[in-house]
Formats: structure tokens, C-alpha cells, sequence
């Protein structure tokens, strides 16, 4: 075990306990809101204007009020009422789990839905036309030419939200959930000590770091028009030379 | 590895998380900076006009006047208000805070100026509002067979449960080393968080200073929830509630401890104690 600190050597160990949380918490609501988030671009880029404004509203919503208070309204504001308590959803609600999955995952929804938007604005409409001309149907469009420019289109900016959820997972901390900033918070106020909080922000650079450099590999992934082809078959221009 | 860890000191230095704390000169006209939680009623909170209300709002202006010292009063969460006293941001705490062992290790406290029992709250509809025990006290710090059965006898009545709590608290302390196991501690950031979840059903008791519950219990808020158990002291719960200071602050800590001697004797101490806790919970000579 490395030591960077004058720390109990458990310190690490006691951190990474709450790893599988962090990582939890981050996966679920960002594998669920990207989902979500698909349906919620294609209705707010749907013809029907009523539809879009609700999609609006509802991203204008959770883009303009801050997590932690979506947080605490769920977490808190819903179990004060009688009727969530009675009601079938209160075995989910009570959990302070699913009330941070919930949370995240109406959040991130809200953002993602804008970086798609925009991968979906960026695809030219010259090929979606040349599409309709080659006598495509309208879910094959999307499939075959639409959808893949678009997440490539919105790769970078979705790279970014993925590093924002990893760290708003943090916030799940003030609703009892033991992820490494609450056990990190614990033992520094056991310890009167910030140190185990700088452990806590070692681990989320690493998870980022890990993040960050597999979004960079799927953008490499998804751009074989920018790069040089690695084949072993010549240049076009050469068979022509050779060919003479 | 040394240099790593002076590279961090100097960047928390940096941002402001530690400032030159030395020792002052304390004497009469100093300016004194006290902090307080303002989220522990009726110790200390925020009435519904945004001001710090409360026994510790109350008596520091009584031991200010006393000591003719110049006392501001600020408020400071909790969880940090310990390494925040050692980074220079203010001189005293007066914040419910108990006096333990290991507290004193980093440090210093006046004399005690409250003293209050832990115990359990549960919902009075609940499974849990009969639980009872032989003896009516605990005391931590010796314990005899009686009371060693009555922390068993707690200790397997919340078993598979949940017990709330506040975090960095006395009461966290002694969950975490003679009730955890079977049963689950889970920790919150105020008391007043912890309160919504017992009344939502969330944990099946909570564990706090009697002096905080008592007046709860008596208001709309607390309606529902019952005492049960003994009354814990001692040990991890500490020696009382006093002022915390820095260590090389002892003259300051002494000041206090004797405007708390006088407080105690004129009567001021016991009478802001009835007045918010609704019983005599102030420290004796």
C-alpha cells in the first residue's frame, strides 16, 4: 500500500470502501440518462410545438436548479408527505439510493439531452437528404446516418458531463449514502485532519483520469475519416502511377 | 514523500484552509471570535428571521460582559468547526460541544458549562416504544453489570435496524464502538436532517443530548417521538459541554471557565438553562 501521508495505513483501505458507491452512483444514472436523454433530443427536435416545450421546460428545470437541491427535495422534501410515504414508490424512496440515482439521473437526462440536441443539429442536412433520395426509411436514416455523426459530433461534450457526474456523486454524501467524500469526511472530522479528504480527491482524479482517456480512445474509435488509414493497401493515386 | 506532504501544507495554506493561528494576548477589550452551528436548537439555531437564537447565543453575551471582552458571534457547520477553530478563522467554540478525551488531544476547553445525557429517540407508534431497560443511567466511563446489560439489551433490540445520528458527534463515537454491527449508523450533516428521517420512517431511532430532545418533544415537530432507554454518560459521551479554545489559547479558556464559575454561582447559568431547555441543565460547582 502506498503511504503519501503520516496517516493510519487504513486510511486508503477505508476510502476505497466506498468506491463501489461512487462508482454506482456515477454508472447507473449516466447509462440510464443517456437513454433517457435520446428520447428527450428527439422530442425536443420533434415537429409537435407542444411537445417541445415540454421538453424544454422540463430541461430548463433541471439545468437551472442546483443538484444538491434536487437532492434534498427528493431525499427530504418527498418523505414528508403521508401520501409518498403510503404510496407503492416509498420502498424506493425511502432507500437514500435510489433517491441519489433518481436525482443524478433527472439531472444528467436534462444536460444530455442538449449535447445530443446539438450532435443531432450538427449532422448536415445535405446527407439526410441524399438519405431520402436513396429511398431510405426514416428509422434507417437515423440509424445508419443520422445517429452515428451525431454522438460522434457530441462526444466531446458528453466526455465533459461524464467527469461533472463522477464528481456531483460527492453530493450523494449529504443523504447518508457512505461514498468515498462521506467516509472521507468522517475520518477527518474523527481525525480533526483534512488529509483523508485529499486521499478522497486522489481516487476521483484517477477515476477521471480512467474517464477522460476512454472517451479520448471512443472519439479515435469513432473518427476513421480523420485519421490516416492503417492498411496495408497503397495509395489510390499510386495504383493509378502503377498502373501505367 | 515529506516533500509531497509540505507541498500539500503550503497549498492549503494557500487557500486559505490554514492561517497563522499564535497564541494572543487575552485580556479585557480583546476582540474574541466565537463560533457557533446555529442548527442545534435550543443550543444554538437560526430563528425564523435568520438570527443565532439560543442558550449559547444567550450566555456568551453574559460571559463577554462579564470578562469586558469585545465577542462577535459567527456560524460555522459542524463538521469542520474543530479544524476551523485551529486554521485562526475564530477563537472559541460555543457550540454544544461535550469535552472528551479526544477532543482534548488537539484542543483545549473551559470549564463546562452544561451537562446532558444521551439517549434514544424512537417514533411513539413504533416497535421500539416499549424498549426499556433495568437500569435509568449509563455511565461509560465505569460500568458495572447492570449497565452492561442494558447496552446489550439496546444493542439486540436494534439489531438488523437503523440508528441516525449526527456526524463527528459524542453520540457517533459511541454508536460506532459499543452499538454498530448489527445494527447500522447512519450519519447526517445537522440534527434537523436526521429528524425529517426519523419522522419519515427512514431510521428507526436517533441518538441525541437529551437537552436537545426534551424541548423538540414538547413542540408540533417533535410530536410522535418518545424517550426511551437509559440516559448515557461518560466516556465517549465526555465530561460536560464547554467552550472549545485552541490550546495555546489556554489563557482564554481559563477567562471563560471563570466567567463560568460566576455565571454558576449568581444563578445566571441555571436560570438560561430552565429558560431554554425547560429543565436545569447547566454544570454545577
Amino acid at each position: 500500500m502506498i503511504k503519501l501521508f503520516d496517516q493510519p495505513d487504513n486510511t486508503w483501505e477505508l476510502i476505497a470502501n466506498g468506491l463501489p458507491w461512487t462508482l454506482t452512483l456515477a454508472g447507473s444514472s449516466l447509462a440510464l440518462g443517456f437513454f433517457l436523454a435520446i428520447g428527450l433530443a428527439l422530442v425536443r427536435l420533434s415537429p409537435y410545438r407542444p411537445l417541445q416545450a415540454l421538453a424544454y421546460a422540463y430541461v430548463y428545470l433541471f439545468r437551472s436548479t442546483p443538484l444538491l437541491v434536487q437532492i434534498f427535495l427528493i431525499y427530504y422534501g418527498l418523505g414528508q408527505f403521508e401520501a409518498v410515504q403510503q404510496s407503492f414508490l416509498w420502498p424506493l424512496l425511502r432507500e437514500a439510493h435510489w433517491c441519489a440515482i433518481l436525482a443524478l439521473t433527472l439531472n444528467t437526462t436534462a444536460y444530455t439531452a442538449e449535447i445530443i440536441r446539438g450532435g443531432l443539429l450538427a449532422v448536415p442536412w445535405g446527407q439526410v437528404e441524399a438519405a431520402k433520395a436513396c429511398g431510405m426509411s426514416t428509422w434507417l436514416r437515423f440509424r445508419r446516418v443520422i445517429f452515428p455523426q451525431a454522438i460522434r459530433q457530441a462526444l466531446p461534450g458528453y466526455g465533459n458531463e461524464i467527469v461533472l457526474m463522477i464528481k456531483s456523486t460527492s453530493l450523494a454524501s449529504t443523504i447518508t449514502i457512505l461514498d468515498m467524500t462521506l467516509i472521507a469526511r468522517k475520518e477527518t472530522s474523527a481525525t480533526f485532519s483534512i488529509e483523508p479528504l485529499f486521499i478522497a480527491a486522489a481516487f476521483y482524479l484517477v477515476i477521471n483520469f480512467v474517464a477522460t482517456r476512454g472517451v479520448m480512445w471512443l472519439e479515435y474509435r469513432l473518427s476513421p475519416d480523420l485519421r490516416e488509414a492503417k492498411t496495408g493497401r497503397t495509395l489510390p493515386d499510386q495504383d493509378v502511377a502503377n498502373a501505367h | 514523500m515529506k516533500k509531497l506532504t509540505t507541498l500539500l501544507a503550503v497549498a492549503a495554506l494557500a487557500t486559505g484552509v490554514a492561517t497563522a493561528a499564535s497564541a494572543a494576548d487575552w485580556g479585557k477589550g480583546s476582540s474574541v471570535r466565537i463560533a457557533t452551528e446555529g442548527a442545534y436548537a435550543p443550543w444554538n439555531y437560526t430563528d425564523s428571521s435568520g438570527n443565532l437564537v439560543g442558550f449559547e447565543v444567550d450566555l456568551y453575551k453574559d460571559l463577554c460582559a462579564r470578562l469586558e471582552l469585545e465577542c462577535t458571534l459567527q456560524q460555522q457547520a459542524w463538521e469542520g468547526i474543530i479544524p476551523a477553530l485551529q486554521a485562526g478563522k475564530y477563537d472559541a467554540i460555543m457550540a454544544g460541544m461535550s469535552i472528551t478525551e479526544k477532543r482534548m488531544e488537539v484542543i483545549t476547553f473551559s470549564r463546562s458549562y452544561a451537562a446532558t445525557p444521551g439517549v434514544f429517540v424512537v417514533k411513539s407508534d413504533g416497535p421500539f416504544a416499549d424498549l426499556k431497560t433495568d437500569v435509568d443511567a449509563v455511565t461509560m466511563s465505569e460500568l458495572d453489570d447492570a449497565e452492561k446489560a442494558a447496552i446489550a439489551t439496546v444493542k439486540e433490540a436494534f439489531a438488523g435496524k437503523t440508528i441516525g445520528v449526527q456526524i463527528a458527534t459524542t453520540h457517533e463515537n459511541f454508536l460506532n464502538e459499543f452499538i454498530a454491527g448489527d445494527v447500522t449508523v447512519k450519519t447526517y450533516d445537522t440534527q434537523e436532517n436526521l429528524d425529517l428521517d426519523l419522522q419519515a420512517g427512514r431510521v428507526d431511532a436517533a441518538l441525541a443530548a437529551m437537552s436537545y430532545w426534551k424541548p423538540l418533544l414538547e413542540k408540533d415537530e417533535g410530536k410522535g417521538l418518545k424517550i426511551v432507554g437509559p440516559g448515557f454518560t461518560g466516556g465517549p459521551f465526555g465530561n460536560g459541554v464547554g467552550a472549545g479554545i485552541r490550546k495555546e489559547d489556554q489563557a482564554l479558556a481559563d477567562m471563560f471557565s471563570k466567567a463560568i464559575g460566576e455565571a454558576i454561582a449568581d444563578g445566571t447559568l441555571s436560570k438560561l438553562a430552565i429558560e431554554h431547555f425547560g429543565f436545569d441543565a447547566s454544570a454545577k460547582e
